[in-house]
């Protein structure tokens, strides 16, 4: 399964995802002695299709995420932050595609797992909400129920012992009236309601890992402020990671430690949240952030700013995929595939990680389009 | 909900009335009659007008409809002309709805024992040879008629084989005690288990004659209904709880694939009942299906009018308890 090695064409080392071996105080003191929480290593996923060659939605990811920290994977609609959700979880569809690379958690390959030992795991040791509330919850089981199948499932108590946990749960994720609410169907709640019920059912056993998929995209701006409000306090109280999916700059801004960026289904920029709002580097990321006209701006703007769309992408051999978008392209754009590279060249604030960044034309601290 | 029943249930008595119309305007346009059927095409036209007036068929149409409801406001739908002549035509169908519950009971068992596993599996493994083989199984199904399956059975199992009976409900030799009239149901109660047996044995021939239909129709809308859920975000949030193939399986899928499948078994019970004509009377199996066949061939009014409103009653009324099943499963339904 585990495709570690790098292709042999490769012209320079790809960047370290934030390993171990990298001194970083920040997170010194937590349990990062044995590595990260969750470490994510060329993680390719393909998928087959009838009559064309595979398709690569998810290209040689990798980074890390440790106890306690809130990572942002982030870029537009259709650059695989989804599929690589979902790989980390094992919920792909079980035929038309392959995963590839390592997803060790605690040290172990995920990848590696049997359905069984993974079933274990999820909704224990690693949680996950989706985007749409609605569609993501049973219609037609009541609420409260679905919070305490969790606690049944993994702490092994009855439904019995489970319900005042789960009515303990849904407060603490600011649902009013608790009580009534447990015994209430999806379609009785709001849009924010349904959301914190997710969240309460995500959380039940304390995971050390949530993962978050645009959880707020389907909801009002005004509830999405909330949400990420809620989202922010539960995972500081409890310590557990984050791994934050968004195609919302506002988002990142507000919550995340460390950013990776996506573009075509390769991380194209990865830096800490300070220094790549204070100087990005590609230009897919300066782009992004040039159409926030500050880092106060509302919530909930679309990152939609870079012009054309995912559809002008061209394949990622012998080329750079954003190169049609680019607004500062030279000839090696269309030639050479760039490789995710530490990048040296990149102002880094004192102890933090160092950058990655992809791209064969950079842009020039200084000069950012803002 | 009880309001609800309340309001289903008057138009259901609406249903009943407007039918009864309708079929006393369509029988009545039928050519031959009772009249023929009992006295031959050579009688004179003297013994014929006699007997007519006797029968009350002299009279205008319209007032033969207001004489019949009134009566059959009171239970009374007169005798039988034809199936058994003189017995009260409402004694022939009660006396033989029994053979019919309990046949057409056993059918659908069967359909939706088979159906609903099968179409599950057949759903999570798709393309299988599981899929394929059950999808294949349930063409057939549908395509044979009723009838030729009921003779195949009957001629395969029973004629060459010998391994079940030949026809009706329970053999000559038993002297079996009456109940409830449900056969299987009086051998449990009496613990005459030998005459239970015998009744099962006389059941499975026509039973699996009459589920085919049900099963190929429940089968394929299982699978269909399973496909789709499967697919829904909600069954990927149960996965992402870790919850158990068991819990995920019953509470997550079937749960949400049961509402069409609930409607579907439903509308076969009226397909059952159609399908009981035909198989009752290949297997003489004494049942409403066969006095059906019996007293439309000899046009036995009283007993085709009582038959009829009843099977009517029944169909309208079982499309009630699924509508209160599909609202004890939704709770969207119930709590609008
Ligand atoms: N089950 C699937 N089969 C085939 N292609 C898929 C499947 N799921 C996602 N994709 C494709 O993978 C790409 C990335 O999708 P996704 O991860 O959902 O994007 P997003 O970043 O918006 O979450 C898209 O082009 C999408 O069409
Ligand atoms: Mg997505």
């Amino acid at each position: 399964m585990s495709t570690a090695a790098s292709p042999p064409d490769r012209r320079h080392p790809t960047a370290p995802a934030d390993g171990p071996a990298v001194h970083d105080p920040a997170a010194a003191g937590r349990s990062d002695a044995t590595g990260p929480l969750l470490s994510v290593r060329n993680l390719t996923v393909r998928f087959r299709r009838q009559g064309e060659e595979d398709f690569v939605a998810v290209d040689d990811v990798s980074f890390d995420v440790r106890a306690g920290q809130t990572v942002g994977l982030v870029g537009e609609s259709g650059c695989g932050k989804s599929v690589t959700s979902l790989a980390i979880m094992g919920l792909l569809p079980k035929r038309g595609n392959t995963v590839t690379g390592r997803v060790d958690f605690e040290g172990i390959d995920l990848l590696s797992l049997s359905p069984r030992q993974l079933r274990d795991r999820r909704g224990r040791d690693i949680a996950m909400i989706f985007q749409d509330p609605l569609s993501s919850l049973n219609p037609v089981v009541p609420i409260g129920v679905q919070v305490s199948e969790v606690i049944e499932r993994h702490v092994g108590l009855s439904r019995a012992k489970a319900r005042p946990q789960a009515r303990e749960l849904l407060s603490k994720v600011g649902i009013p009236d608790p009580d009534r609410r447990l015994s209430e169907y999806p379609h009785q709640l709001s849009g924010g309601m349904r959301q914190r019920a997710l969240i309460a059912m995500a959380l039940a056993c304390r995971p050390r890992l949530l993962i978050a998929d645009e959880p707020t995209t389907a909801l009002d701006v005004t509830i999405q402020a909330q949400i990420l409000a809620l989202l922010k306090e539960l995972v500081q109280d409890s310590g557990t990671a984050l791994v934050m999916i968004t195609h919302d700059l506002g988002v990142v801004a507000g919550l995340c430690d460390r950013v990776n960026v996506l573009y075509g289904g390769r991380i194209v920029e990865r830096a800490d949240r300070h220094e790549l709002f204070a100087t990005p580097r590609h230009p897919y990321t300066n782009g992004l952030l040039a159409s926030i006209p500050r880092l106060d701006a509302p919530r909930g703007q679309r990152l939609s700013p870079v012009p054309g769309s995912v559809a002008d992408n061209i394949p990622w051999d012998h080329a750079c995929a954003f190169a049609p978008r680019c607004d500062r392209p030279v000839a090696a754009c269309r030639e050479v595939t760039p490789e995710l590279v530490t990048d040296e060249a990149a102002p880094s604030a004192p102890g933090g990680l160092p950058r990655a960044l992809r791209c064969h034309h950079p842009v020039e601290p200084g000069q950012e389009s803002r | 909900m009880a309001r609800y029943i309340v309001r289903r249930l008057i138009q259901m008595v609406g249903v009943v009335l407007v039918l009864s119309v309708l079929l006393f305007a369509w029988l009545r346009s039928l050519p031959g009659g009772p009249v023929s059927a009992l006295l031959g095409e050579r009688a004179t036209p003297e013994t014929r007008a006699a007997l007519e007036a006797e029968l009350g068929l002299d009279q205008p149409l319209w007032m033969q409809y207001v004489k019949f409801l009134s009566r059959a406001a009171s239970g009374n739908f007169g005798p039988s002309t034809g199936v058994l002549p003189g017995t009260d035509a409402l004694k022939i169908f009660l006396d033989r709805l029994p053979a019919t519950i309990e046949l057409s009971l056993f059918a659908m068992i069967i359909a939706v024992a088979l159906a609903i596993p099968l179409g599950y599996l057949a759903a999570r493994r798709r393309g299988s040879a599981l899929d394929t083989s059950s999808i294949v199984v349930s063409l057939i199904g549908v395509a044979v008629p009723v009838f030729f399956l009921a003779f195949l059975l009957k001629y395969v199992f029973a004629i060459e084989l010998h391994w079940l009976p030949v026809s009706g409900r329970q053999s000559g030799g038993l002297d079996a005690t009456r109940v409830t009239g449900f056969f299987v149901l009086d051998g449990l109660i009496t613990r005459e288990w030998d005459a239970a047996l015998d009744a099962l044995a006389h059941l499975v021939l026509p039973a699996v004659a009459l589920a085919t239909i049900p099963f190929a129709v429940i089968f394929r809308i299982t699978r269909a209904s399973v496909l789709e859920v499967l697919d829904e975000d909600y069954v990927r949030t149960a996965e992402a709880k870790g919850l158990t193939n068991r819990v995920i399986r019953g509470r997550h899928v079937l749960r949400n694939a049961m509402l069409p499948v609930v409607t579907t078994i439903g509308l076969q019970i009226g397909a059952l009942l159609a399908g009981a004509v035909l198989t009752e009377r290949v297997f003489s199996f004494g049942g409403i299906g066969e006095a059906l066949a019996l007293s439309f061939e000899q046009r036995d009014y009283a007993v085709l009018q009582v038959l009829i409103l009843a099977a009517a009653a029944i169909y309208v009324l079982v499309n009630l308890i699924v509508d209160v099943l599909y609202a004890v499963i939704d709770p969207r339904v119930r709590t609008r």
